[in-house]
């Protein structure tokens, strides 16, 4: 592991102020000299292989706004500060009682410890687990740009099928963030030149041409908050995720759903997969699929078959297409059957 | 640490603690510039060691660690507590878990400087110092859960975590908050069984 000087701002703008410089604005966040760790789940891994290399790390755990460790849940919004541990909000009754599908998908992510370790600002921001991503000595498009993809032609069962490109066919891996997404949340951001609110949807970027670059967020952004408005489909949600075993692995395919009923029929649809895609993926056209239909199976086969038109398999993993279908319409059923 | 208790009949553990111990005290003395900075001197360099100011099991240890160093490093190398144990070293496995205020966490995914402060209860911090066996360590031996034993520690310590989160309520439960913990003998069966009788027990207390 590169050695690295350790500090601990005490305020989001002294933490903003030690990560700024020319380099904030040129290198992609993952790249950069100055990196925050927060749960260092995810960043002390990937610095013991050797994947990611900071020079400094600025310890968030050291601010001071009480308002990055708070919940706070009101008639139409919860509001995450992004300290908020994965484990606190997963077990937060409120939470849970206004949207299990938030609920959930933390629940049923990493473990126990990992959770409790892991702020939800971070969770977001988690890198692929690509196994060429993971071991240096492959080329990677992701992680050393230009070098080529070695999971294009090699052992791809765990690789993406929506939202590929021909550099890159690495997963996201999170769970929460298909929650977020499929829920309009939105993301509070400070930077050096100043704050802003992002639109969940447009925080990951698909790899397209330049994979390296995997969010909108310069190397001297925080998230500050995740709020996640409250809606008629809240309530009605859930999130269901297919794995390898029963827990503690990551998604061969999930679904995020909620639901606005009138009677059987859909008012509002509400989507995302997870396991399947390249970021967190909204299926839209599964969403416009239900409009206006009675929800049933031959409607949910019709919504999953629109979600996944556009899969572009490889050689080991086609079988996340017939999967991931099967686990929207099961979630979609599952969703309908639970009470408003 | 001395050459005379060197030379005498130690075992292999206490000469590899031993050994690692002076190693790791070495640059200290050979180099004074890496030593730790107070924070007000000169910026500090990467490889310069950091001043961290822990309390394990009760007990303060005040440490001189490169910021490299995991807390299960730090633990095992540098405090001299190898109950907890390095599995994976990446976060798969949960052999290294200890409580951190009260916390189940994985040590080897926490660099010990930002651990400042902070209570750790390792596997060692267990027992009363009379030698009662905490309540989840007795349901271990109980309900023989582990063969080889090596997960065994951080088990337990996940296991406390566990109990204390009110996450052991069923059967099912336990599986599922406690699938942060790989047991490659399989001794899962007996393990749940262990986590509901300790759980039955700190109910009643």
């Amino acid at each position: 592991m590169r050695p690295f000087v350790y500090e601990r701002p005490t305020s989001v703008s002294a933490a903003i102020a030690m990560a700024s410089g020319p380099d904030a604005v040129r290198v992609p966040p993952t790249g950069a000299d100055t990196q925050f760790i927060a749960g260092g789940t995810n960043l002390a891994d990937y610095m013991k292989l050797g994947v990611t290399r900071p020079e400094r790390l600025l310890d968030l755990n050291t601010l001071a706004e009480p308002a990055l460790r708070q919940i706070r849940i009101d008639d139409d919004t919860i509001r995450f500060g992004a300290l908020v541990r994965m484990g606190e909000a997963a077990d937060n009754n409120d939470v849970r009682r206004r949207c299990p599908l938030l609920a959930d998908s933390l629940k049923f992510a990493a473990s126990g410890q990992l959770r409790n370790m892991a702020s939800l600002g971070g969770n977001v921001l988690q890198r692929t687990r690509c196994e060429y991503f993971r071991e240096i000595s492959w080329p990677c498009n992701k992680r050393e740009p230009g070098s080529g993809c070695a999971a294009m032609e090699g052992s791809n069962r765990q690789h993406a099928v929506l939202g590929t490109s021909d550099a890159c066919i690495a997963t996201y891996h999170g769970d929460f963030a298909q929650a977020l997404v499929a829920l309009d949340a939105t993301v509070d951001i400070e930077g050096s030149r100043g704050r802003r609110k992002l639109a969940f949807a447009k925080l990951h970027r698909r790899p397209g041409e330049t994979p390296d670059i995997e969010t909108d967020l310069a190397a001297d952004e925080l998230i500050t908050a995740i709020e996640v408005p409250l809606a008629p489909w809240s309530s009605r949600s859930r999130y269901l995720k297919i794995r390898d075993r029963e827990s503690y692995a990551f998604a061969l395919a999930s679904a995020a759903v909620a639901l606005d009923m009138d009677g059987e029929t859909v008012r509002s649809a509400r989507i995302a997969l997870g396991g399947v895609a390249t970021v967190p993926w909204r299926a839209r056209e599964a969403e416009d699929a239900l409009q206006g239909k009675v929800l049933d199976e031959a409607t949910a086969q019709e919504a999953a078959e629109a979600a996944f038109a556009d899969a572009r398999p490889r050689e080991h993993n086609a079988f996340k297409i017939p999967l991931g279908k099967r686990t929207l319409v099961r979630a979609l059923l599952e969703t309908r059957n639970m009470k408003g | 640490m001395s050459d005379a208790k060197m030379s005498s009949g130690l075992s292999r553990r206490m000469f590899m603690t031993a050994s690692v111990s002076a190693a790791a005290v070495m640059p200290l003395a050979n180099s004074p510039t890496r030593a730790a900075q107070p924070e007000s001197a000169k910026p500090a360099e990467p490889r310069d060691l950091s001043a961290v100011s822990i309390r394990v099991n009760k007990q303060a240890y005040n440490l001189a660690l490169d910021n490299r160093t995991s807390l299960l490093d730090a633990l095992r190398d540098h405090v001299g507590l190898t109950g907890t144990k390095k599995g994976c070293d990446h976060g798969q496995c949960g052999a290294c878990t200890v409580l951190i205020d009260g916390k189940r966490v994985l040590s080897c995914l926490s660099f010990a400087v930002m651990n400042q402060g902070r209570e750790i209860t390792t596997v060692e911090g267990l027992a009363s110092t009379d030698g009662e066996l905490h309540p989840v360590q007795q349901a271990f031996i109980d309900h023989d859960a582990f063969q080889c034993g090596y997960c065994t520690p951080g088990q337990i310590m996940s296991a406390i975590g566990c109990i204390n989160e009110g996450h052991a309520g069923s059967e099912d439960d336990i599986r599922e908050y406690m699938s942060g913990n790989l047991c490659r003998c399989a001794a899962y069966p007996n393990i749940v069984a262990a986590i509901v009788q300790a759980r039955d027990e700190t109910r009643r207390a």
